[in-house]
């Protein structure tokens, strides 16, 4: 891939949890898209809801930028422990701005700490927790946003509030915006980054509203969903725009429960998604298998997270997708999404919709916690397209669900829309639905079943290459959320015989999926698991064998350092 | 309205001659016909066991899913269209062993569906377990020393709950189950009707005879008030006696359908409501 390296500032905020990281970064992130600055954020967090250390880290750079980096360029630390909670990944040209006081201890021989008194200025002007917009105000001068539009964005985000703390607020603004304008001459800190102007015209989304704003644009109306983190995010999503858009969300007391309710939605014609992570996801099997049985159509969302049993449960991994592929007794077919990208996100979140009301079957839309947890600014999904339409008939007097057909698909009706009687039955069944132990029958409705696979593998999405229409001599391959991180760690390994592969449907997998991995001569299949799942899918579905894995399984997300190292090691 | 209108053709019942199950379902025939219900309106929902496959021997709408899990989907069969009548049947195992937790969630979230349970103290598919409500001392090839257990209350655990409308009838007499599960299924909210029903190949303790000595029914009652349905629903586990009637009612529990809002000035069916796609490209705008 061409060589190519974004001009970009790396700027990470660290503190315990509840200290007011996540203000900084809200209110931060939004003004300097305003500024046309492009924005990249990842959160790492631990799984508390006090104290302990989280870290929020930024890009804000001149042209696009959608990966995690080791490197960091400015540290913000929050609280004593935040440097040391980032050791590694600090160089001699990580500058640390903030009370040194605080972190004085923590910082080795070498490296650049400016003193900021974000509290005592804070505290002068009326209170500690003023600190916040301190750093804010600082910010912003550094990266030249103007002061005009720090001031009014503040001003709306505490619209209500009574005049004094707006008042405070504003100053608070001013003399952290002060102290990045002396920084800026006195220590020759500054950020010369050229905004975009086509940045303002864009979207600032995480993973999680990506596949909320994509399950509304295919026409989802249930969830009933069991909360557990990273999952839950889809959760308050659509509970927060469910009567806008006729969407009927229930907290259901358990995933057993959640996945029932979605497959009793989908019965009676509507379009449900249930939603969860890997532990919560074992305890729907039983509801899965049972969507195979009365070919129902189904979305589930798996965001997954480091198992086994409860493991990290706010950190990262692509562990579960031999879960998603073979989850469920008995044998029914399904399809595997997994996106890479935030578009990809909202897009397949869509087709998911479709492609289990038209085939009657499971979708999965697989994500992990790096991608819901992420966002960046991303051009705005397009909704203006119709993309939801019911695949239910009208029924007729005498109407059979399962009617035997070549395609294996039966017209499906649903109670209350015709004049026929549809029936679901989790017992083996005969054309109309009901209870069967004719063994002759069986067969066909086994063979009814699993003849669907032909379509879903015409339909399957194929997986993208990197230069289009290349023979790269080395190829990545990746699947899922580890795209834009493969991408930029290419881009700045910059050689031409090195391409990439990704998959955003992994199963079942396009026919001609294995071609390019065929060429190469060198093949690298990179996920985040240990056990080298999504090679393995090949070898097993696609009887191609790659020759390396690059694999991680901290919990936490490949950064593009990390990535370019690794590649580096295997060509050279 | 006959209720031959719910007599399927050619069914093979799999059912024993002489079980209570029959009686069962004659008397929710003949309630369905008399209150007028169309087979098209009538979703039937269920899980798995012998009393579970009733929906096989009605001719209506059927949702015959997993062991214990009949509460969920009939509840959102229920909320995603309310113009259905949403009965939600399965045996005492099948309601209060494996999905006891949706038992106790689903009173707590008050759909407006019925739910009969059909309470014989025994597990008869798997062919003669000890069920949740079977009595203490009940002798099976698993519990060979009798079983150990606290014998499962629902009654009181309904009440407990606040349950909106909660009824025990006996299947030893076809015509007061008919009246019970007519008012149950015209009751706005969940309803819990538990039939008691001889297993005449499992249970040879709780025979037709034994129900009939041991339930009586209510009489001088005031199903509005809570604590006196409680102490009639407390006497099975106090002195062994079964009364037979509507315990409880609250008419002033909003179903859940309606408290969930999507209901208010929109009667529609959710899946005759199409995306408001200029609201969503709004929202989009907003990020
Ligand atoms: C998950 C699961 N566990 C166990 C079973 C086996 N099973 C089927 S019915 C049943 C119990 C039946 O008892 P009950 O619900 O009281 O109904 P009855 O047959 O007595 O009418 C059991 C244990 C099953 N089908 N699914
Ligand atoms: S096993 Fe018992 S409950 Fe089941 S049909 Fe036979 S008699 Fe009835």
């Amino acid at each position: 891939m061409k060589k190519k390296k974004p001009q970009d500032i790396s700027l990470v905020l660290v503190g315990p949890a509840g200290m007011g990281v996540q203000t900084v970064e809200q209110v931060l992130v939004k003004v300097l898209q305003s500024a046309g600055y492009h924005i990249y954020a990842t959160k790492e967090y631990m799984s508390r809801v006090r104290g302990g250390m989280n870290s929020t880290s930024l890009r804000v750079a001149g042209s696009p930028v959608r990966a995690p980096v080791d490197r960091i360029d400015l540290l913000i630390p929050l609280a004593a422990g935040a440097v040391s909670h980032v050791a590694k990944r600090l160089s001699s040209s990580t500058i640390i701005l903030g009370e040194k006081a605080l972190f004085e201890k923590e910082i080795e021989d070498g490296f650049r700490a400016i003193d900021i008194p974000f509290s005592k200025i804070a505290t002068e002007i009326g209170s500690k927790i003023y600190s916040n917009i301190v750093a804010v105000g600082l910010l912003g001068a550094l990266f030249h946003v103007e002061f005009q539009l720090l001031q009014d964005f503040i001003r709306k985000r505490f619209a209500g509030k009574d005049q004094k703390i707006l008042d405070e607020n504003g100053q608070a603004l001013q003399a952290g915006y002060e102290q990045g304008a002396r920084l800026a001459e006195q220590e020759n800190v500054e950020f010369d980054l050229k905004p975009d102007p086509n940045v303002k015209k864009q979207m600032l989304v995480s993973g999680a509203e990506a596949v909320g704003l994509g399950a509304i644009a295919g026409g989802c109306n249930f969830i009933a969903a069991y909360p557990m983190s990273p999952s839950t995010g889809l959760l308050t999503f659509l509970a927060k725009h469910g009567r806008d858009f006729n969407i009927l969300v229930e907290q259901a007391e358990d995933e057993i429960a959640g996945i029932n309710m979605a497959l009793g939605a989908w019965y009676a014609g509507g379009r449900a998604i249930a939603s969860t992570s890997g532990g919560g996801f074992a305890l729907m099997t039983e509801g899965l298998s049972l969507a195979g049985m009365i070919e129902s159509p189904l979305v589930v969302h798996l965001a997954q997270r480091p198992g086994p049993a409860t493991g990290l449960p706010t950190r990262t991994e692509q562990g579960d997708l031999d879960l998603a592929l073979y989850a469920g007794h008995g044998e029914f077919p399904r399809v595997i999404l997994a996106p890479g990208t935030l578009q990809q996100a909202f897009d397949l979140t869509g087709h998911a919709f479709d492609l289990a009301d038209r085939f009657q079957i499971p979708v999965f839309v697989l994500t992990d916690q790096y991608f819901v947890d992420t966002y960046y600014n991303t051009d705005r999904f397009d909704a203006s397209e119709d993309r939801v339409h019911h695949h239910f008939i009208e029924s007729e007097e005498g109407y059979k669900r399962f009617a035997l057909s070549d395609s294996g698909l039966s017209p499906r009706a649903i109670p209350g829309h015709g004049k026929g009687l549809v029936a679901a039955d989790s017992d083996e069944h005969d054309e109309f639905g009901r209870i069967t132990e004719d063994l002759d029958l069986r067969v066909k409705m086994v063979d009814k079943r699993l003849a669907r696979t032909k379509f879903l593998v015409e339909e399957a999405i194929g997986p993208t290459l990197w230069p289009q229409e290349s023979d790269s001599k080395h190829l990545v391959i990746c699947w899922g959320s580890t795209l834009p991180i493969v991408q930029e760690a290419l881009e700045r390994i910059g050689r031409d015989d090195l391409g990439l592969l990704h998959f955003s449907q992994v199963f079942p997998l396009h026919p001609a999926a294995a071609q390019p991995i065929g060429k190469a001569q060198t093949r690298i299949c990179l996920e985040n698991n240990a056990g080298g799942q999504f090679a393995r899918l090949l070898k097993t579905y696609a009887d191609i064998e790659v020759d390396h894995t690059i694999l991680k399984y901290s919990g936490a997300a490949f950064t593009v350092e990390e990535i370019v190292t690794r590649i580096t090691e295997i060509l050279d | 309205m006959d209720e031959k209108h719910f007599t399927p053709e050619n069914i093979d019942m799999a059912w024993c001659p002489g079980c209570g199950d029959f009686g069962i379902l004659k008397s929710l025939k003949k309630a369905l016909a008399e209150l007028e219900i169309a087979p098209e309106n009538l979703v039937m929902v269920s899980g798995i066991g012998q009393a579970a496959k009733i929906p096989q021997y009605l001719n209506c709408h059927y949702f015959n899913g997993l062991h214990g899990r009949a509460l969920s989907p009939a509840t959102a069969i229920q909320a995603v269209n309310p113009h259905l009548t949403v009965i939600a049947e399965s045996g005492d195992g099948d309601m209060y062993g494996e999905g006891g937790n949706h038992f106790i969630h689903t009173i707590r979230r008050n759909p407006n569906i019925t739910n009969i349970v059909h309470n014989n103290m025994v597990y008869g598919l798997t062919k003669g377990q000890a069920s949740p409500t079977s009595r203490r001392g009940f002798k099976t090839p698993v519990q060979v020393a009798g079983v150990l257990l606290e014998p499962f209350n629902p009654l009181a655990v309904a009440i407990a709950l606040d349950a909106s409308f909660v009824a025990r009838t006996s299947i030893t007499d076809p015509d007061h189950t008919k009246a019970i599960i007519k008012q149950a299924i015209r009751h706005e909210g969940y309803s819990l009707v538990d039939i008691l029903q001889p297993c005449v190949s499992f249970n040879k303790i709780n025979t037709y005879q034994w129900f009939k000595d041991h339930a009586y029914p209510i009489e001088n009652h005031d199903p509005h008030d809570r604590r006196a349905a409680f102490d009639l629903a407390l006497q099975e586990s106090e002195n062994g006696k079964l009364p037979l009637g509507v315990l409880y009612v609250n008419p002033d529990k909003v179903p859940y359908h309606k408290a969930a809002g999507l209901y208010e000035s929109d009667s529609s069916p959710l899946w005759q409501r199409p995306l408001d796609r200029e609201k969503l490209c709004t929202l989009i705008a907003e990020y």
